[in-house]
């Protein structure tokens, strides 16, 4: 069973007070290459900002596996000055505009805080009050004083607190990936080559594991991401038939999605891992979504390819809730399995 | 003069919803004991800080009030460890989805939580894709549904738990700066008074419960039963969605409201006062009510002159308010220097005709 504890959450929250936009990954690239240095027997930063990372195994017949994070966040860039300190921003990734009015937020290389405020209720019609916003009437708010770049991503001022059995964070999708592929990288166990893909651009268009793929030429790929929780409670009291997920019921391990037919021998693989090794786990609900196994299960001549979520609530909002025991299951089920690959999984070399 | 942001940021890291005061009162009554002859609170909670005047015999007194209460929420129902929540005061909700706060639970334990927006298919047809409303929405404490119900009870409330951030140029914004700031600007008074001799009796009053009832102004008022009174709040700043008569510019200054809530001897003398000492300030105007603690004072007893003094707010009831902070400096400087002229003449000389 590998390491857990406060060193393990302490990681995570570096990770998640980092902001990182897609397309400008560099504060959480530096923390990974910081955390993986020492363990690496190769490490390189490609042409989109990738970081990966090859630890390599000991013995014949040894399997090259992928594990994929994606690095980047959802989040905003400034489109244009006004003055004063106010600037006009758009979202990079899919965020409601419903969770924007009233947040801090961090903009730029130096974090330098704004609000995004919204009109007073005392001056609104009662029309105005539940009227749908849009991301174009808001505005962020860096003082009279303030400075901003156009281009200058901007983040979510919230900060990682550890509550009862919960993490609250921002970005917990993906860092809780990331955190858990570090991890895994530093107790990689010896049957394997690990490669560690900590992609960029995922929510945008999953670019970064495309070319992680195409450079590795892994047997096969495991990407680890972190999926919603919709497991709240119906107003009317008619059952919730579509959570996805649940907290508290292990890792998500995926059959199919949006966008992937995940491949069936590494889903009864994984199940078949967390039965031996009695590790809680849950399948997702087949549905829409997607992760980097997308873009890996397609590249070269195809990459036997599976996803693994720990669950959160509130997908792309502020504040991300996950259950603690979800991660280290989660964590616990990629240690065990890693170390039960062999070539058979994937019919290697009679495919 | 001192530096108030320290305090003010300090005042903005408490709650203090509406009707339950006592944590920020406390830091109040912290701060104001050394600037005041005696503190004490009123019978529905309202702190009183008297600084006596240097007058002979009955000495008039002046009342000036700033509320401190804050708008927030109280919890309807538990629901699968999950709590639905309803408004104390006017909550936007707007700013809800996605809010960090705390629930004050009835077991003494400060919850952290966040306020969560169902999905579309967990709600009515009738819940819209705009702002949901309140009751649409559920707040998460991150513990099991078990833990919740050990904790917490209908009725518990829940805060706004953002911390506060400066921004460039001079800029608090926080939850609360509505009315906390006041409670600055006041207490900036204070201490500019501590070397300023004053004949009258001042006052200091820190009242409960403006967003909901008026009660702390109501009642302080009635009890004190002041020559004067003053009333301190924010009004709207202009800025992004916000650019309309009722607006002003930010860090520009202190406003002077005017309207059948004010009495206008007592204008004319802050603008005089204010156009003398070169402290900026500009015209607010009120058709009716001014919706602060002036309002209250006005009708107390017999009737009360009654001003008020403002300054800027942006975003006026969410968890990111902004204001100058020196224009909280300037509005308490304004006070101090409106006391120290204050005789014995004063209150005969009040006539609402000129």
């Amino acid at each position: 069973m590998p390491t857990f504890g406060t060193p393990q959450l302490k990681l995570l929250e570096k990770l998640c007070n980092a902001i990182a936009v897609s397309g400008d990954e560099r504060e959480v690239r530096s923390l990974v290459l910081e955390e993986i240095k020492g363990y690496a027997d190769e490490v390189k930063v490609d042409a989109l900002g990738n970081v990966l990372a090859t630890r390599f195994g000991r013995g014949k017949r040894r399997m090259r596996v992928m594990l994929d994070a994606h690095m980047d966040e959802v989040g905003l860039m400034i489109v244009a000055e006004e003055g004063e300190g106010i600037y006009r921003f758009e979202s990079v990734g899919g965020i409601d505009p419903r969770h924007l009015i009233g947040k801090q937020v961090y903009v730029g290389k130096d974090h330098t805080p704004g609000v995004i405020g919204g009109k007073p209720i005392h001056l609104m019609e009662s029309s105005e009050r539940t009227r749908k916003v849009s991301i174009d009437s808001l505005r962020i708010d860096l003082g009279l004083a303030g400075k901003a770049k156009v281009g200058d991503r901007a983040g979510f001022a919230t900060k990682f607190r550890r509550v009862g059995p919960s993490i609250m964070a921002k970005s917990i999708d993906d860092r809780i990936g990331v955190a858990t592929v570090i991890e895994l990288f530093k107790q990689a166990p010896s049957n394997i080559d690990l490669c560690a893909a900590f992609t960029v651009q995922e929510e945008i268009g999953l670019r970064g594991a495309r070319v992680a793929a195409q450079y590795f030429n892994p047997d096969l790929a495991i990407a680890i991401d972190s999926t919603p929780a919709n497991d709240l409670t119906d107003f009317d009291g008619n059952e919730n038939a579509t959570y996805n997920t649940k907290l508290g019921l292990g890792p998500a391990i995926y059959i199919a999605d949006g966008a992937t037919l995940h491949d069936p021998r590494l889903v009864r693989f994984l199940q078949e891992v967390a039965a031996s090794e009695k590790i809680p786990h849950q399948l997702r609900q087949p549905g829409g979504g997607g992760t980097d196994s997308a873009a890996i299960q397609r590249a070269l001549a195809g990459i036997p390819t599976v996803s693994v979520s720990v669950p959160h609530r509130y997908t792309h909002s502020p504040v991300s809730i996950s259950r603690v025991d979800d991660w280290k299951h989660t964590l616990h089920l990629l240690h065990a399995a890693l170390k039960k690959v062999t070539p058979e999984l994937v019919g290697k070399g009679s495919r | 003069m001192a530096e108030i942001l320290p305090f003010l940021k300090s005042l903005i890291s408490v709650s203090g919803v509406s009707g339950n005061e006592a944590p920020v009162a406390k830091l109040i009554e912290e701060k104001w004991r050394p600037l005041v002859d005696e503190t004490r609170f009123s019978r529905v909670s309202s702190l009183h800080g008297l600084k006596r005047g240097i007058g002979k015999g009955r000495r008039p007194s002046i009342l000036i009030a700033t509320h401190m209460d804050a708008i927030g929420m109280r919890v309807t129902q538990l629901v699968d460890g999950f709590l639905r929540i309803t408004n104390v005061g006017g909550i936007d909700v707007r700013v809800l989805p996605g809010a960090e706060v705390t629930v004050h639970a009835s077991s003494g334990a400060e919850l952290p939580a966040v306020i969560a927006m169902p999905s579309s298919k967990l709600l009515p047809e009738s819940a819209g894709d705009g702002a949901l409303e309140i009751g649409y929405l559920l707040v998460d404490t991150g513990l099991t549904a078990r833990e919740v119900e050990k904790k917490v009870k209908v009725g518990d409330l829940v805060s706004f738990a953002n911390e506060p951030m400066e921004l460039a140029g001079d800029i608090l914004s926080g939850h609360t700066i509505d009315n906390r700031a006041s409670v600055a600007a006041l207490t900036v008074c204070l201490e500019e008074l501590q070397s300023k001799p004053h004949i009258w009796d001042v006052w200091a009053v820190a009242t409960v419960q403006e967003e909901t009832s008026f009660l702390g102004a109501y009642t302080s008022a009635f009890e004190i039963r002041p020559d004067i009174a003053i009333a301190v709040d924010g009004t709207f700043a202009k800025g992004p969605g916000a650019n309309g008569w009722q607006t002003h510019a930010m860090g520009k200054g202190v406003g002077l409201c005017m309207g059948p809530n004010i009495h206008p001897f007592l204008h004319t003398k802050l603008k005089e006062l204010a156009e003398r000492l070169e402290i900026p300030w500009f015209l607010d105007v009120t058709t009716a009510h001014s919706s602060t603690d002036a309002d209250p004072m006005q009708v107390t007893a017999e009737g009360i002159p009654t001003a008020l003094v403002e300054f800027p707010i942006r975003y006026m009831h969410t968890p990111v308010e902004s204001v100058a902070v020196k224009d909280v400096q300037r509005a308490g400087r304004l006070l101090a220097e409106f006391i120290a002229l204050l005789d014995e003449k004063f209150v005969e000389s009040i006539t609402w005709d000129d």
